[in-house]
């Protein structure tokens, strides 16, 4: 009965969903606040019904109902209970159900909270929210449905993918999701103003919090899905310009641009035509991400789905949405009011810079990620872009756009003075030459670039700090008022220093570990001793181990240096019968932000084991820094106070004014 | 029953949720406005500028431009008063009494699968499940034994069990065990040797033969070895070997060893694979001769198979060998060609046609 309830609950959903997306336009148009409302009380009982088929779905998947085909082909009844809870979205079916929750989930939010809106605003965003609802409630119940029956149930589960059988999975795709998904809602204000055919500085006011929220999910959603990348696939990487992350990334680079352009908008009235863009651009990036992912043209660690008439579908929502977007975007955008005028030098002109960074940078992506597809289908021929030339191409964008990033804010709105900037980040700058200086002198020698580039995210953190000095008006008035007005910041401020800091951080994390990574490959039997980077690692023991629905051998080294004990690490490596295929646990060991890493290969027949251990200096970095950013986000998000961009008014105003 | 009552209840609230806002009609708060926003941004403008944080003559500008667009506000009003109208609201109420509930019903019916009942785990151990009992055991007794790794009667319980439920990695470290803490015998040694050969898909690595060699090295009669060393040898390709060692076995077995029909099989196989006509002689002789004789002989013997199948075509052992024989002197077309032949002589029996499609499938050709 559960099963069937969830299900009968997901075809309600698909019902309120149609009703949401056509009665509220309608009300729009002859101006009924009755018909308009209609949107907000759907939006809400749409929660409330993929929320029961979602929880239907959970309990389904925790009492191992294996009637229930999903269930069985992803769960195992020895499976511990909190993978009987990840493993819902850790398969094709369950994981499209979880994105259709949180759609409904975002678009309830917006008919609870959204009283700020007009009336007819909110009634289109909600009533495009039920657009992309109702094609995805179709797609799941028709190509993806994971509530089908099997008459005659199975005794025992096919157990879930063991490598997704981790914590990671309790928290990267929601946190992922929840970004994706939170860019419909700027999606939905975009193609809602396009309807009404009007948009203003109010408009980016109303959705900056729901572009925030979903650009600090997404942030976090890709460095969780880094770091789970890291230590559970054993290979010590923490980036692979895999389809699949790149499908990940783009929405962020796009994301970010449009959350930068959208400042403008919001102080300035201008870039308005180009945020509607920006929002219909990230939106469409984040579908792109879901087809690459879930339609399976991409056969990677993730790609669960392999049935045609998904992708065919998927493909089809794509093009609906993303072609039906830019052609009413072609068509309304010539009549939006353009907004206010800036100088090229001035706060707006360094945001217009940044977001042609990041957009060239997404086009890159894009590029790299989709060549090869296309390649494919054309001529067959299967081409791999990797990493160098992402490397390439990415390192030459980015370079001038993290140079450029201290400037940004010290620039005043309309007309700003770069010499003047210049000369505040001087300190910034010579700190920034100092770190490159001190670093060649302590290598002598080894990598050019690695101090080079240590010195620029230097220069990005301390120009992040220059900013807080310079507004508090620290060294130029008194010490307790330049706290005292710093206590008076907006937290916007704040967070746009710390969002800025983290990028620099996570900098010197890559490229701290790609250059001074050092690492021991070989084989190894009980008592040797490995030596990496002045650790000694002896290996004291193996064991086997039963676990739940696996068994292990766990490998257990004594980690000391200079002779001194420091830790035991216990690396791992599992073996799944019911799916007999095993994933390799990897033991860290932090020191600071530093990590060791031992991961363990095969044994062989003379009771050796092959190991790799890794020694990654200041590696969390790489992930410290989004978190950074992620709450530079959070604090930016909790600034309710309204956003003035006041201009810098021109001097000629003052050569006018009449002589003595 | 109750679930088409939950059903009803759930489409209730769903039309709920349409008819509500239609019946409170005009009645309902409008929204905000742009002009709220703009009025909240210039008290934003007054305080920053209290506070010292922008200039006052930036705070001027600020003020002015705010101002413009407050009043640009005015000219377009947003939202419009409300006029009800009755017509759509009286269909946006019939699509959601009559198409929802229609909709849906007709929908789901279509998917689901509403006569299945639940059938949760903890329902289903009530009914017979035979697997679950030994592997709680064998759960248990790999719990014991990872206390007590030295406990050689543990392994020696353990390591056949897990052989007999196909966990052929896990039976080869308890078989290791067991030599290790229980003693090392010819037995064992054959033991071990089997899970290997087990755990490689019955195939006799190099690592198993090695065991069998260990035990007949303790035990030269020790039958399992020798019969997997046999083995080795058969599949090394080395018949005659194969077959002089359970020739060997098979006249030294006690008349009652219950490892008799076995051997005599795999005799039958080995001495049908070398050909009943090539003796050992034959083939050594066969091994001296040259590449171009050799040949010659080995095309004799292939010839020799096809007549005689010509003449007794129900032996599906038989044909199978012959399109071996063909595929390996790389002769596909005569293979294909015999292959339609066999399939005509065994057409008259199902098994046999059955079993002739079996073997083609491992040959790599379609069955």
């Amino acid at each position: 009965m559960i099963a069937e309830a969830g299900h009968y609950a997901l075809v309600l959903a698909l019902g309120l969903a149609l009703i949401q997306s056509t009665v509220p336009i309608l009300g729009a148009r002859w101006s009924d606040h009755a018909l308009m409302n209609v949107a907000r009380s759907t939006a809400l009982a749409q929660l409330l019904f993929v929320g029961c088929s979602f929880t239907a779905l959970t309990m389904l998947h925790v009492v191992s109902d294996f009637s229930v085909v999903n269930v069985f082909e992803n769960s195992h009844s020895m499976k511990p209970l909190l993978y009987k809870i990840t493993g819902v979205w850790g398969n094709h079916e369950g994981s499209m159900l979880l994105w259709v929750l949180i759609l409904a989930l975002f678009g309830g939010l917006v008919a609870a909270f959204g009283n700020n809106l007009p009336l007819s605003l909110r009634a289109h965003v909600l009533a495009v929210q039920g657009w992309i609802a109702a094609a995805f409630y179709l797609f799941i119940l028709v190509t993806s449905n994971p509530f089908l029956r099997i008459a005659t149930p199975p005794i025992e589960g096919r157990d879930l993918n063991p490598v997704l059988q981790d914590i990671g999975l309790a928290v990267h795709p929601p946190m992922l999701y929840l970004g994706y998904v939170g860019f419909s809602i700027s999606f939905s204000f975009a193609v809602a103003a396009l309807i009404e055919g009007r948009i203003d500085a109010a408009w980016a006011r109303w959705v900056r919090p729901w572009t925030l929220m979903a650009w600090i999910f997404l942030t976090l959603g890709i460095a969780m899905g880094s770091y789970w990348a890291y230590y559970e696939l054993g290979w010590g990487g923490w980036w692979f310009w895999d389809p699949v992350e790149n499908a990940s990334l783009m929405p962020w680079l796009a994301g970010t641009a449009l959350l930068h352009s959208a400042v403008v908008m919001e102080k300035r009235n201008a870039l308005k035509v180009w945020t509607i863009l920006l929002s219909i651009l990230t939106f469409s990036l984040s579908l792109l991400g879901t087809f690459l992912v879930r339609s399976g043209v991409l056969t990677s660690v993730h790609a669960f789905a392999t049935d045609p008439a998904r992708g065919v579908f998927i493909l089809l929502i794509l093009c609906l949405f993303i072609g039906g977007s830019l052609s009413l975007y072609a068509w309304r955008a010539s009549t939006l009011k353009q907004g206010g005028l800036f100088a090229p030098i001035s706060r707006e002109g360094a945001l217009v810079l940044n977001n042609l960074f990041l957009t060239t940078a997404c086009a890159t992506v894009f590029i790299g990620t989709l060549y090869p597809l296309g390649l494919e289908v054309l001529t067959g021929d299967k081409i791999s872009v990797g990493a160098p030339f992402f490397n390439l191409t990415f390192g030459p964008l980015f370079v001038p756009l993290l140079l450029a990033v201290p400037f940004g804010p010290l620039l005043a709105w309309k007309r700003g003075d770069l010499f003047g900037a210049a000369q505040r980040l001087m300190a910034a700058g010579v700190t920034a030459l100092v770190a490159v200086a001190v670093l060649w002198a302590w290598i002598h020698g080894g990598a050019t670039l690695a101090p080079l580039a240590i010195g620029l995210a230097v220069f990005v953190i301390a120009g992040a700090l220059t900013d807080l000095a310079e507004r508090a008006g620290l060294f130029r008035v008194a010490l307790a008022s330049a706290i005292a007005r710093a206590r008076g910041f907006p937290r916007a401020t704040w967070g746009t220093a710390f969002a800025h800091a983290g990028v620099g951080i996570a900098l010197i994390g890559i490229v701290c570990e790609t250059t001074w990574n050092s690492e021991y490959i070989g084989m190894m039997k009980p008592s040797d001793v490995a030596n990496v980077a002045g650790y000694q690692l002896k290996l004291d023991d193996i064991a086997q181990r039963q676990g739940p629905n696996f068994r292990e051998m766990i490998a257990q080294f004594t980690v000391s240096r200079d002779g001194e004990t420091i830790q035991v690490m216990t690396p791992s490596k599992r073996n799944f019968t019911t799916r007999s295929s095993s994933t390799t646990e990897a033991a860290l060991l932090t020191r600071g932000a530093s990590q060791l890493y031992i991961s363990l290969g095969d044994t062989n027949a003379d009771g050796a084991i092959a190991v790799r251990i890794y020694h990654k200096p200041l590696v969390l970095l790489i992930w410290w820094g989004p978190v950074l950013m992620a709450f530079g986000g959070l604090l930016s998000l909790s600034d309710r106070r309204l956003r003035v961009g006041a201009p810098k008014p021109a001097k000629a105003a003052r050569a006018l004014q009449p002589a003595e | 029953m109750t679930l088409w009552f939950m059903f009803a209840l759930m489409t209730v609230a769903a039309i709920f949720a349409v008819l509500w806002p239609l019946s409170r009609g005009s009645s309902a708060p409008a929204g905000g406005d742009e002009a709220a926003v703009y009025k909240d941004q210039l008290a934003e403008v007054e305080r920053d500028a209290a506070a010292g944080l922008i200039g006052v003559a930036e705070a001027e500008a600020a003020r002015v431009e705010i101002g413009r667009r407050l009043l640009a506000t005015a000219d377009g009003q947003r939202d419009r008063p409300s006029r009800a109208n009755l017509g759509l609201r009286r269909a946006s109420a019939i699509v959601a009494l009559v198409g929802l509930p229609i909709a849906a019903v007709t929908f789901y019916l279509s998917l689901g699968s509403p006569r299945l009942g639940d059938f949760p785990l903890a329902s289903r151990t009530r009914t017979a499940d035979v697997n679950q009992p030994i592997e709680n055991m064998v759960a248990q007794v790999e719990a014991h034994l990872e206390k007590n790794p030295a406990d050689g009667r543990g392994w020696t319980v353990l390591a056949p069990v897990l052989a007999r439920l196909g966990r052929y990695d896990d039976a080869v470290r308890a078989y290791r065990n067991v030599i290790t803490y229980a003693g090392d015998s010819a037995e064992r040694r054959s033991d071990l040797g089997e899970v290997l050969a087990g755990a490689a898909g019955g195939v006799v690595t190099a690592e198993a033969k090695a065991e069998f060699e260990r035990a007949v090295a303790q035990n030269a009669e020790e039958p399992k070895a020798n019969y997997f060393l046999g083995l080795a040898a058969e599949q090394d390709g080395r018949q005659a070997d194969a077959a002089a060692i359970w020739r060997g076995m098979l006249a030294k077995a006690p008349a009652d060893a219950p490892w008799r029909p076995l051997l005599q099989a795999a005799l039958a196989r080995v001495d049908e694979t070398a050909a009943p006509a090539v003796s050992g002689d034959a083939m050594a002789a066969a091994r001296d001769t040259n590449e171009d004789d050799r040949s010659a002989m080995i095309r004799a013997m292939v010839d020799r198979l096809a007549t005689r199948l010509k003449q007794n075509g129900n032996d599906v052992e038989g044909w199978l060998r012959l399109v071996r024989a063909y595929m390996v002197m790389g002769e596909r077309d005569k293979a294909v060609s015999a292959l339609a032949e066999a399939r005509q002589a065994v057409a008259g029996d199902a098994e046999h046609l059955r079993q002739l499609n079996e073997g083609l499938k491992k040959l790599g050709l379609d069955g």
